[in-house]
């Protein structure tokens, strides 16, 4: 059989078996997103079945709208604090716990009890976000039943008359969350860098260590450009997870579907829903989901192109 | 293995269409959630019988009856009790649901144009009345209004409601909301505590104010309130304007007009009032954070003298409460020279059933909205769900209340006709839920009293450009 044959046969063959899911993701995926996008020219009020043409009304609103802006503020900020925070850390973790420890033949390890602290780094990961949330409320509870608060109050560090509204601080609520995410998140990046570390051939490793190369060296100069595909990786799933928030911020602050205190943690999943589904707003918030949905492309796109580098084989 | 560099690798390709996949996760779920059902379904109804007077929406034997209801607070035995008396005289077959994700089950349902026959649209996710009424989903119970009376066929059943059940029910001058449980709303307060302490229950507010302080004293909280859910320290507020302001303030408010918040003296002199308590320190440590159940919950453990509710909140805590907290209902205290007596209290009629325009068997619906209004059905839900419907006296005498729910038929009966209610937080969703915000500004004092005002009237401006406020006037 001829090559060009060959390759014929086979594209029919890969063909034949996308066919189904593709009319799948046609139905379920694509078509929503073109309903949404009609829905947002319209004053479709999310409760009935008819409504009326609008034209960019609602792409004019929505620019001028300060509760959308400041939740898109907190979108980006965010944008930039999970990605990076957790992926230092994760990287830290699973550096030490793989590649850390030093013994006297030579040979490449991670520190002491390692096997222990990879179990234990994984638990967040293992809890769903509704439960996580749960928890975090328990700790961040403004009086003194809660876990922060009743601590600091027992060693006499804030008052028991006034003890912090953790969540209820515009200054503070966003960072709070912030580290809900992060504290999440270290663990399941952490086993993903692992095992990338692991996949790294130990005679590299050697053969730094006798170059006299020391932790620092070895980190930079031979884990994290071999570890870059995952790296990638990371950032956009976790550029990904900064984008939504929805359920950590609608289950924990206050206000219809969160982003209280007086909007200091909004993101823009709330107020799309805030809009969808208490204020009859619905075309309204079909022109933010649309929003979202380019800014998110633009997002990934940009993640792929900016961390692109030269492939590295071994 | 590597990329082989001709066009697009396997590998290339595989994650290409992952890094796609992906950026779809976020956005996927918000923007399917716009979709709606598209066309309208023409499900048939079954055979109509003949108008009578038994019989005057025309209910065909043995058709099928769907109801849902809200399964919060009140639970939902009553429900399935009254199905099943349904069902028994009409040969219906009824389909329960209780839920308390109103608007997750209903919503494509209603853009399906299948909605259910009889809906208890309640709870913290309700489909917001106002927007339903806006989208002529709503049927018009005025016939259930006209319709006899199940116990004395010679009364329309409008005569057998307590005052205000008709004017609540109300959305773009059209009754199209039956509010079933009839609610005071105040303060409530331990009798065990105040008894313990020598506290009299106070009557004015610096009276109340000095009940707090003494509670400060003693190591306790004065005032606790639901931080986390701003709807119930706006009740203390909006009443003390009530009251002070009399009944022309409340319904500046509610028709949105310019100068309801703003240029008001009692407005100003009722958000004062309330930002006293915080700047002398008489709150319950945190409570500005805490949810409902958990301030709650903390009040019945005696950490604080007093919380703003509704009489729901007796059974709510039923299980927090200990045997001889003894709890007590409390009318808003006055402020001076109110114009409205202290007896005076918010009595609204609460828990809204609905019946959809478009449900498949409408006429079952109404009946048994007149079903519900029957005084048998009435003392079927004030036993299960220990609480008063909207009924002129329709609880059997033999039904024995608990203490609170007692204290709060006590003071409603001391009230006569001094009796008032809010509209806007039904007719205006955004203006209700922009107060809150300000609301909870001001209880964490980060906003003054002054700013307050000026962001209530914001939002009341705001609400005034919605086309339905020239429908939604009251006199």
């Amino acid at each position: 059989m001829s090559q060009v044959a060959r390759s014929k046969g086979r594209a029919g063959f890969i063909t034949g078996f996308l066919i189904a899911p593709l009319a799948l993701y046609l139905t379920f995926v694509i078509w929503p997103y073109v309903q949404t996008f009609g829905y947002s020219f319209t004053n479709w009020s999310g409760q009935s079945p008819t409504f009326d043409f609008v034209g960019t009304d609602n792409y004019a609103t929505l620019l001028k709208d300060e509760v959308f802006r400041g939740a898109l503020w907190h979108n980006l900020l965010l944008l930039v604090f999970v990605p990076v925070v957790t992926i230092l850390l994760a990287l830290f973790f699973a550096f030490m716990v793989n590649a850390g420890g030093r013994s006297g033949a030579g040979g490449v390890r991670g520190v002491g009890g390692s096997r222990v602290y990879k179990v234990v780094y994984f638990f967040p990961q293992v809890l769903s976000l509704a439960i996580l949330s749960v928890l975090f409320g328990a700790i961040y509870r403004s009086d003194e039943g809660g876990l922060l608060n009743g601590f600091l109050t027992r060693i006499g560090l804030i008052d028991a008359q006034h003890p912090v509204e953790w969540l209820n601080e515009p200054d503070f609520v966003l960072w709070a969350l912030l580290f809900v995410v992060v504290w999440h998140g270290v663990g399941f990046y952490l086993v993903l860098f692992s095992a990338a570390m692991q996949s790294v051939p130990k005679d590299i490793y050697e053969a730094a260590l006798l170059d006299g190369a020391g932790r620092a060296q070895t980190f930079f100069k031979v884990t994290l450009p071999l570890l870059w595909d995952s790296v990638q990786t990371a950032a956009v799933y976790l550029g990904i997870a900064a984008m939504d928030m929805f359920v950590l911020v609608s289950t924990m602050t206050s206000g219809q579907f969160g982003g209280g205190p007086d909007h200091h943690s909004e993101v823009m999943s709330t107020v799309l829903m805030r809009n969808f589904l208490y204020f009859g707003k619905s075309g309204y918030a079909c022109a933010m989901g649309v929003v979202m949905l380019a800014l998110t492309m633009i997002l990934s796109i940009v993640t792929l192109r900016a961390t692109r580098r030269e492939r590295i084989e071994f | 293995m590597g990329s082989t560099g001709e066009g697009l690798g396997r590998r290339d390709l595989i994650k290409r269409s992952a890094a796609l996949g992906l950026i779809t996760v976020p956005t996927m779920s918000f923007l399917s959630a716009c979709a709606s059902g598209g066309e309208e379904n023409s499900t048939k109804g079954p055979a109509k019988a003949p108008v009578t007077k038994e019989n005057p929406f025309g209910v065909g034997k043995g058709g099928k009856l769907d109801v849902v209801v809200f399964k919060g607070g009140f639970g939902d035995d009553y429900a399935k009790a009254w199905e099943a008396a349904f069902d028994k005289k009409w040969g219906t077959t009824s389909s329960h649901l209780g839920t308390q994700e109103i608007t997750a089950k209903l919503q494509p349902r209603f853009n399906g144009g299948n909605p259910p026959d009889v809906v208890d649209d309640s709870g913290a996710q309700q489909i917001k009345l106002d927007v339903l009424a806006k989208g002529d989903q709503l049927a018009d119970l005025t016939a259930v209004l006209d319709a006899p009376s199940l116990d004395d066929p010679s009364k329309k059943v409008r005569d057998t409601l307590v005052e205000g059940a008709y004017e609540q029910g109300l959305q773009g001058g059209k009754f199209v909301v039956l509010k079933y449980v009839y609610a005071v709303f105040g303060f409530w307060y331990s009798g065990k505590l105040f008894k313990d302490k020598g506290w009299t229950p106070p009557k004015t507010w610096d009276e109340f104010l000095a009940v707090c302080t003494q509670a400060k004293e003693a190591g306790i909280g004065g005032l606790a309130h639901q931080g986390k859910f701003p709807y119930y320290i706006n009740v203390v507020i909006m009443d003390l304007i009530a009251k002070k302001g009399g009944l022309e303030a409340m319904k500046a408010i509610d028709n949105l007009e310019p100068n309801a918040f703003e240029g008001n003296p009692a407005a100003l002199a009722a958000v004062e009032a309330v930002y006293e308590v915080v700047e002398k320190g008489l709150l319950m440590p945190g409570t500005n954070g805490l949810t409902h159940t958990e301030s709650q919950t903390a009040w019945n453990q005696y950490k604080a003298a007093f919380i703003p509710s509704g009489s729901w909140l007796e059974n709510e805590q039923l299980k927090q409460t200990p045997e001889d907290f003894d709890m007590k209902f409390l009318p808003m205290p006055l402020l001076a020279d109110s114009k409205l007596p202290f007896e005076a209290i918010r009595a609204g009629v609460d828990e809204p059933f609905i019946v959809p325009e478009k449900a498949a068997n409408k006429a079952a619906g109404l009946e048994f909205l007149r079903s519900m209004l029957s005084r048998e059905w009435s003392t079927i839900f004030a036993q299960q769900a220990n609480s008063l419907t909207v009924v002129k006296d329709g609880v059997d005498p033999s039904v024995k209340l608990r203490p609170g729910t007692q204290s709060a038929v006590d003071a409603l009966k001391a009230a006569g006709g001094n009796t008032f209610s809010y509209r806007y937080p039904d007719w205006y969703s955004e203006m209700d839920s922009e107060i809150q915000n300000a609301s909870n500004e001001l209880m964490a004092q980060r906003i003054q009293p002054k700013e307050w005002i000026k962001r209530a009237q914001a939002a009341v401006d705001k609400a005034a450009k919605d086309p339905n406020a020239k429908n939604n006037k009251r006199v």
